[in-house]
């Protein structure tokens, strides 16, 4: 029994209903979000401590016994999440300062932002099913606003898409958890897991599994589901498209692997292989959008494809090495894509247009922007020693020791077309000849460089400075492998 | 009784998916009311419908309706009513930026190459 695991859920909500108040003040907004995101970091860093130090932490709400009431449940895989959920949440909405404008932060930016975050650290912790599936509508509701925020044609037409998709995955949602329910009659998750484990998982529990990931799948943007995903993320502004690519798509992520690591643990032939396949797939998709549009934006977002293919393909693989660099690559995910939304924020900012063609010669007026552009693709990549490295070392690890040849190689592929990908815009924008810039104020470009240079050192630093955040990424992965662990924290108080 | 009533949580699904395989918009969006409907109808039944007789307030009773899914469903149905809400207003203000409700005439990706 511990409070504090409710904290980095509930000050983000606190401040979101404070800020209601403060509708026309902006500065006062802008100061009271930085004081809300810090304070939830300090919370969520100290909750990293405490998890570390004693294990998993467990808080029924209303006191009523485990599997009855509302279990939240902090292990250190979710307090991670939690964790940089907020870093990356704060440096986005410093961005926005002075990127997002004022007309959109007067109509409830900050508030919006701070209940998405109480949506996805609530779906992070969360140890009860249907909670979860609140929580996915707290966040939710919160992403309905901000995609539609400024209410320009295109962000109207795709936010009806975007609703459209969503709201249909919810009632998949219920209907699953009304079959889950049926079957093991209870909701929360760690006495779900218990008992699939009891009665040993028949068909109908793999076809909920198959269910669980068609819904997640949605949210996470796998291989079959991600139609809707590059046209309705690029029609919103740069931050909120940062907070979306960054945050939203992980929550879909971990969402699967903790299901598919606490419930559906007995018929690895089954549900993994699925999962497998349909990672490997995600990841050609990516590959091919990655490759094929112009589009700043568009390559972005078709990277995001790819990185969750990986970090699924190193999930199914349920083994030490494939499940820490699953841990290990998710986070650094968060951070690189957080740090590349922002850089080509900039550019789009610098040079008008989201169009590669119409870009060059940027490294002549905007050097700084070009290297850390070099940097954050080379980490993408994962070029040693920077962060997309460790991760993908451990998952073709894994592969390889789990004998899957050609899954593995795919992987090692798909580094070769991400940084392709990536080059191929810092070719085209960066190098050539420079074309003629509209002027823009020098002072908002550097207000925006602070915070995107800040992401992508942080972002270097997880690189390398593995070796210290290993030990908690390899706890991470040890309650993943092993659920009697999550299972007897909850229910054996 | 179950029986009856997966049935009819059947046919509102069918109802919903023909709606919204449908190209206008406020088609669509009743479609995923229905949709929800039959979702909150299939959980209730799911749960087993069980007796009649309240769960917690006389000992000894067996035949008692289970309360989980019907405080599952309350949830369900708020959030289902908000989302509604949302977006109604939402088509509306497509609808008037547009200038069409069709569905067919909104697709299409116009900035990229």
């Amino acid at each position: 029994m511990i409070n504090l695991l409710l904290f980095p859920i509930i000050i983000p909500f606190f401040f979101a209903i404070v800020l209601l108040f403060f509708k026309e003040q902006v500065r006062i907004q802008r100061i009271l979000t930085v004081i809300g995101l810090s304070a939830s970091i300090v919370a969520a860093f100290s909750l990293i401590m405490k998890v570390k130090q004693d294990g998993i932490q467990t808080l029924t709400l209303g006191s009523w016994p485990a599997p009855f009431g509302i279990t939240m449940v902090s292990d250190m895989f979710s307090a991670l999440l939690v964790t940089s959920t907020l870093v990356i949440t704060l440096f986005v909405a410093i961005y926005s300062f002075s990127s997002i404008g004022e007309e959109r932060e007067r109509f409830f930016y900050y508030p919006a932002i701070l209940f998405m975050i109480t949506g996805v650290n609530g779906a992070f912790t969360t140890g009860d099913i249907f909670n979860m599936f609140v929580f996915f509508e707290v966040l939710l509701i919160a992403s309905y606003l901000l995609i539609v925020l400024g209410g320009e044609k295109r962000q109207l037409r795709e936010s009806i898409k975007y609703i459209l998709v969503n709201v249909i995955s919810s009632a998949f949602f219920v209907i699953t958890i009304a079959y889950l329910y049926s079957i093991v009659g209870t909701l929360n998750m760690a006495d779900i897991g218990q008992k699939i484990a009891d009665i040993g998982q028949p068909g109908i529990v793999s076809v909920i599994g198959v269910l669980l990931l068609l819904v997640f799948g949605i949210k996470a943007g796998i291989f079959p589901l991600y139609f809707w995903m590059p046209g309705s993320y690029a029609a919103p502004p740069v931050p909120i498209l940062a907070l979306f690519g960054a945050l939203l798509t992980k929550v879909g992520v971990y969402a699967i692997t903790r299901t598919y690591t606490l419930f559906f643990v007995n018929d690895l032939a089954f549900t993994h292989t699925i999962l497998m396949v349909l990672a490997l797939l995600t990841i050609v998709a990516g590959c091919i959008g990655a490759l094929a549009y112009f589009d700043l934006k568009q390559i972005i977002i078709y990277n995001i494809l790819i990185a969750i293919g990986v970090i699924l393909f190193g999930v199914s693989l349920m083994n030490e090495a494939g499940m820490q660099g699953a841990v290990f690559y998710l986070i650094h995910d968060m951070l690189i894509k957080g740090a590349l939304f922002l850089i080509i924020g900039i550019m789009i900012h610098v040079t008008g247009t989201s169009n590669l063609r119409e870009m060059g010669g940027l490294i002549k007026t905007h050097a700084p922007l070009g290297w850390l552009f070099l940097i954050a693709a080379f980490g993408l990549a994962g070029i040693p020693p920077l962060s997309g490295f460790v991760g993908k070392l451990l998952i073709v690890q894994g592969g390889f020791e789990h004998g899957q040849l050609f899954g593995t190689i795919v992987i090692l592929l798909s580094s070769l077309i991400v940084l392709l990908s990536v080059i191929r815009i810092f070719i085209y924008a960066f190098w050539g000849e420079p074309v003629a810039l509209q002027p823009t104020n020098r002072k908002t470009y550097k207000h925006m460089m602070f915070p995107t240079v800040i992401l992508v050192a942080l972002s270097v630093l997880y690189g390398v400075g593995t070796e210290w955040i290993f030990p908690y990424v390899s706890d991470a992965a040890h309650v993943l492998l092993d659920p009697s662990s999550y299972i007897n924290a909850v229910l054996k108080e | 009784m179950e029986l009856l009533m997966a049935i009819v949580a059947g046919i509102l699904f069918t109802a919903a998916i023909y709606l919204i395989l449908s190209r206008s918009l406020i088609k669509v969006i009743l479609g995923t009311g229905l949709l929800s409907h039959g979702a909150h109808l299939f959980i209730l039944t799911m749960g087993g419908l069980g007796g009649s007789a309240p769960p917690v307030l006389i000992d000894g009773v067996t035949e008692f309706a289970d309360p989980l899914p019907q405080a599952l469903i309350l949830t369900a149905i708020v959030i289902s009513f908000g989302v509604t809400a949302f977006i109604l207003v939402l088509a509306y203000r497509t609808y008037a930026v547009h200038k069409t409700d069709d569905l067919n005439s909104m697709k299409g990706n116009d900035e990229h190459d």
